[in-house]
């Protein structure tokens, strides 16, 4: 049972890993990229290692608890870094992107 | 199945592999960097499951740790600032 429980969860974490990656050749730009990417291999990251902490015993189970608890701090700040850096080395922004807020800021 | 999830994740690997050789701007390619790092996190997390052995999640735990300082040292390297402001 438990088995089947932990499969279930790395089969959701493998195919969200899998959409993230199609959405970071997919998409047209930096920050786009980003956002699909990072949001969905994070979240799929956390399920497949929830596998592996239901599947277990303790000594998996521990290691992968704090795997969890450090890769769900460590995405979206390194994410946030990245973007902070583009925009501010000057990579623009898509044509079609209607809304951009740094630029209205400096105004 | 567990071959089925090997070859969803050599496949999302592939496509990051092609995101860091075609990325037009260097951001896209530490973007794919970054991505990569954490799939071998879930790789390591996968033989952990097949071998039952711990220290296979020691070592995921090491290549987040280097993935996520890999990418803030060449965030900080593209924003053009030193590495102690």
């Amino acid at each position: 049972m438990r088995e089947i429980l932990s499969l279930c969860f790395m089969l959701i974490g493998g195919l969200f890993n899998l959409f993230g990656c199609i959405g970071l050749v997919r998409l047209p730009d930096v920050y786009n990229r980003l956002q699909a990417s990072t949001k969905c291999v994070t979240l799929g990251t956390c399920c497949m290692l929830l596998g592996v902490l239901i599947s277990g015993p303790v000594n998996i189970s521990l290691k992968a608890f704090l795997t969890i608890i450090f890769i769900l701090i460590t995405g979206p700040t390194a994410a946030h870094a990245l973007s902070r850096a583009s925009i501010k080395s000057g990579i623009k922004l898509w044509e079609k992107s209607v809304v951009n807020k740094m630029e209205e800021e400096k105004k | 199945m567990i071959t089925f999830l090997f070859t969803l994740l050599l496949f999302c690997c592939f496509l990051c592999l092609y995101r860091i050789s075609r990325g037009p701007s260097p951001a896209d390619r530490v973007v794919g960097i970054d991505i990569l790092g954490i799939i071998v996190v879930n790789f390591c997390a996968i033989v952990s499951f097949i071998t039952k052995l711990d220290f296979y999640l020691n070592i995921a735990l090491s290549w987040a740790l280097l993935s996520f300082i890999g990418t803030i040292a060449v965030s900080k390297f593209l924003e053009g600032k030193g590495f102690d402001e």
